[in-house]
């Protein structure tokens, strides 16, 4: 019943989005300066339709609806509400129709909000718009429909993956599909404007909006990606390099350039081109993300069950897209004449984007290199951390000095000010004092360390110095700030970090420099939709002579038969305490893996003061429209 | 100008639409057992008690090498080393140990409580020559042939099923 209903909401919903592409073609010949009321009638069905079909899926998740397939797949009786609506994304299918869903509400608010006078730039956005989700309907209904039906209807589902039974992972994809697919908004807008020569500063009043707000999501997205990865993955770690993350990470690269990139295309001249290649890469290395992820080229926690068809329509699509990108490009590029001049803020703009396709280039590098290596020599390798490391850390110095003096410096004058300052001075000295206390080796450790006190020095000067001024960039300077704060306390956090394997019986006691775990009891329990096994642990410090108590935990869950390690973290303002236990098959011994992880929350908190400064750019820009 | 940079940006996506078109196709399992029916390099293998080297072209010397990987904090090893001391009694089959990112005293303790099925002890304390044998888990035993080519790969604990058929290949 709900699986049929399904079908024709989403059906419908293509449906219009076919007929929103006749009306916006034909209205493309008409002159007059007003979008008719057709098109926002239809728009409007368009967003009800697709909605409804998702509502439809979700219902299905809802009410345990086992005549659809997905539901049947992913969800069980007995797993909890909250779970239940979340699985609706937590698989292949649902999370392409959330996709898909997303696609169709930005379309609908560009629709209704942006302000662009020039009636044909908004209808050719719209048509780019509307093949995208026509493209994605199809693709859903053809190849991976969530509606698609099972019969006979089975009596009980086959659950939904446990590690992925998490708060943290039900927002992760919602968030970070707002960013991907916002991203569609600047590509439809680039081409459109290239055909319709808007000029730059419309050009840079459409875009920035929706990258300010695409950015916001995406940074949230990955930040919540890297707390699941955290709480639940039990690596005791929060970045891996892993391909996936990877994925999520070029995205916000390019978009994080374009956020800069447009500020100079608002206010000077120059750029125009630049800004439409890094709109159209952003979208393009989401779908690049999409494809990398589905198709199962790729191994990694977030792989769906693979299938090589998904990846061939998403491989034509892509290239239907880089082509008609690359057509379109070419074909209506203007030339242009580039003026800037050394040290001016646009020069410092400008760096920024170097640096972020530096980034991007070895992150792409790194991520796609064993694919290519596999294909063409057969060899297998994985790219891990070290080369990440190797490759990024010298340059987080000369991207956090920059990050520092290239505020200071006026639009379009080169008077160079001079760079020894008080604030300088002022970091010098505490880093001195921080030395002191971590005595770190590590050169260009300490260079990242200094530099990234620099840079938080120089925005809390900013700050205060400015508080007062109406035209305050409060934005940048927050977002720059959490930037600092965020290099400064990983860079902290992975010179105090400490960690230590061993096995341990129950009863046990292990010395590990200044702390003494004591496993004290092993209890059992039977929980909702798991069985779980708990390891009570004190932990003492012998020099603060401090007590914790943790308790990690094996959870056996039935449906589907999985077994997750659940980490247990002591998390303190200063520093978390984390514990993962697993059991050695057949012997009454545990692996034990303790380890102090200093300042956790404040890398949470300065990558949530990184994407405040997305919000605050964002009502800025509401303000002045 | 404009016509030759569209060329170059249109072979570079070709490229890579290529590759991934390719590598759709692609068995994506990392599986080490692919490796049997390979001839192993020649690496070089520190001595678990004494300085020196054991070179792994000194295979050729013996009928059958069983090489095993283990160390004293893995649970399983411990379980398995029942089979191995079973193992050393073959004639025709010498075990070498490679002890895997392990404290020298507790190996040692752990081979003097349980007993040594080495033929040769050698380590790997950073357990980064091991990669170079394909080894991600431990305990794992490789039976090699005097021509160096690996028979045969067991990852996870040696039991007696393993004990039979090694019996058998070495027989041969």
């Amino acid at each position: 019943m709900l699986s049929n209903i399904g079908i024709i909401f989403s059906s419908s919903a293509l449906l219009s989005s076919l007929i929103l592409i006749y009306f916006s073609i034909v209205e493309l010949k008409i002159s007059g300066d007003k979008i008719s009321q057709k098109i926002y009638k239809f728009s409007l069905f368009k967003l009800i339709f697709s909605l409804s079909s998702f509502l439809t899926l979700i219902a299905g998740y809802v009410y345990s609806d086992f005549s659809i397939n997905n539901v049947y797949e992913n969800s069980h009786t007995s797993k909890p509400l909250f779970y239940k609506i979340s699985g609706t994304w937590g698989n292949h299918e649902g999370s392409l129709l959330l996709w898909i869903n997303i696609l169709v509400l930005f379309s609908f608010l560009f629709l209704v909000l942006d302000k662009n006078k020039n009636k044909n730039f908004k209808l050719l956005t719209l048509i780019f718009q509307n093949l995208l989700i026509s493209i994605f309907f199809i693709f859903l209904l053809s190849n991976s429909n969530p509606f698609a039906p099972v019969f006979p209807v089975p009596s009980e589902g086959n659950g939904l993956n446990p590690i992925l039974q998490d708060p943290a992972l039900a927002i992760h994809p919602p968030l970070l599909y707002i960013g991907f697919v916002g991203s569609s908004i600047y590509f439809s807008v680039a081409l459109a404007s290239l055909i319709c020569k808007i000029d730059s500063r419309s050009l840079a009043t459409t875009l920035k909006p929706w990258v300010s707000v695409s950015w916001f999501f995406q940074t949230l997205g990955i930040l919540v990606g890297s707390i699941w990865a955290y709480y639940e993955l039990g690596w005791g770690g929060f970045w891996f390099w892993d391909p996936v993350e990877n994925s999520s990470l070029m995205p916000w690269l390019l978009m994080t350039a374009l956020l800069h990139s447009v500020l100079v295309l608002e206010r000077k001249m120059g750029l125009y081109s630049w800004v439409i290649v890094l709109s159209i890469m952003t979208f393009t290395m989401s779908v690049v993300g999409t494809f990398l992820v589905r198709s199962g080229i790729l191994n990694s926690v977030h792989t769906f069950a693979s299938d090589p068809n998904r990846g061939l329509f998403i491989l034509s699509f892509l290239l239907v897209m880089v082509f008609s990108s690359i057509f379109i490009f070419f074909r209506y590029a203007p030339s242009e004449n580039k003026n800037y001049k050394i040290f001016s803020k646009e020069f410092f703009i400008l760096l920024n984007n170097w640096f972020m396709i530096f980034f991007l280039a070895v992150v792409l590098i790194g991520t796609l290199y064993p694919v290519f290596l596999d294909t063409l020599t057969g060899a297998q390798i994985s790219v891990g951390p070290p080369y990440y490391n190797f490759i990024l850390a010298p340059f987080l110095i000369p991207l956090l000095f920059l990050m520092t003096s290239g505020p200071k410096h006026r639009w379009i004058s080169s008077d160079f000010k001079k760079i020894f300052d008080i604030i300088l001075f002022l970091s010098i000295i505490s880093f001195v004092i921080i030395f002191f206390f971590i005595k770190e080796s590590n050169l260009l450790t300490n260079l990242i360390l200094l530099f990234s006190i620099y840079l938080i020095i120089q925005t809390i000067f900013d700050f205060y110095g400015n508080l007062k001024n109406k035209n305050i960039n409060l934005s940048r300077i927050i977002s720059h700030f959490g930037f600092g704060l965020l290099i400064f306390f990983i860079s902290i956090n992975s010179i105090l970090s400490l960690e230590s394997n061993f096995n341990a019986k129950i009863g046990e006691k292990k010395n590990l420099g200044n702390y003494v775990i004591n496993f004290k009891k092993l209890e059992t329990a039977q929980i909702d939709n798991y069985k779980s096994v708990i390891g009570h642990f004190e932990i003492l410090n012998k020099k603060k002579s401090t007590i914790e108590n943790l308790k990690p935990e094996i959870r056996l869950y039935n449906k589907p038969e999985t077994i997750t390690y659940e980490a247990s973290i002591n998390s303190n303002l200063f520093s978390d305490t984390y514990l993962t236990m697993s059991n050695i098959s057949d012997t009454n011994i545990f692996n034990i893996k303790f380890q102090k992880k200093p300042f956790m929350n404040f890398i949470w908190l300065s990558v949530i003061l990184i994407s405040l400064g997305g919000v605050l750019k964002f009502f800025k820009i509401k303000r002045q429209i | 100008m404009k016509k030759s940079y569209l060329i170059l940006t249109s072979i570079f996506f070709i490229f890579i639409f290529t590759i991934f078109y390719l590598s759709l196709g692609k068995n994506k399992t990392y599986n080490t057992e692919d490796i049997v029916g390979n001839k192993i390099d020649e690496i070089d293998l520190e001595l678990f008690n004494d300085s020196g080297l054991f070179n792994t072209k000194e295979i050729t010397n013996y009928n059958y090498i069983a090489l095993n990987f283990w160390a004293s904090w893995c649970a399983p090893c411990r379980k398995e080393h029942n089979v191995l001391m079973q193992l050393s009694k073959i004639k025709n089959l010498k075990i070498i140990g490679v002890n895997f990112k392990d404290n020298h005293n507790n190996a040692n303790s752990f081979l003097e409580e349980m007993g040594n099925p080495f033929y040769i002890s050698t380590k790997d304390t950073d357990g980064k020559k091991s990669i170079n044998f394909g080894v991600y888990g431990i305990p794992e035993t490789m039976i090699i042939s005097k021509d160096m080519v690996i028979l045969k790969k067991y990852i996870g604990p040696l039991d007696l099923k393993d004990f039979k058929e090694i019996e058998r290949i070495v027989k041969k």
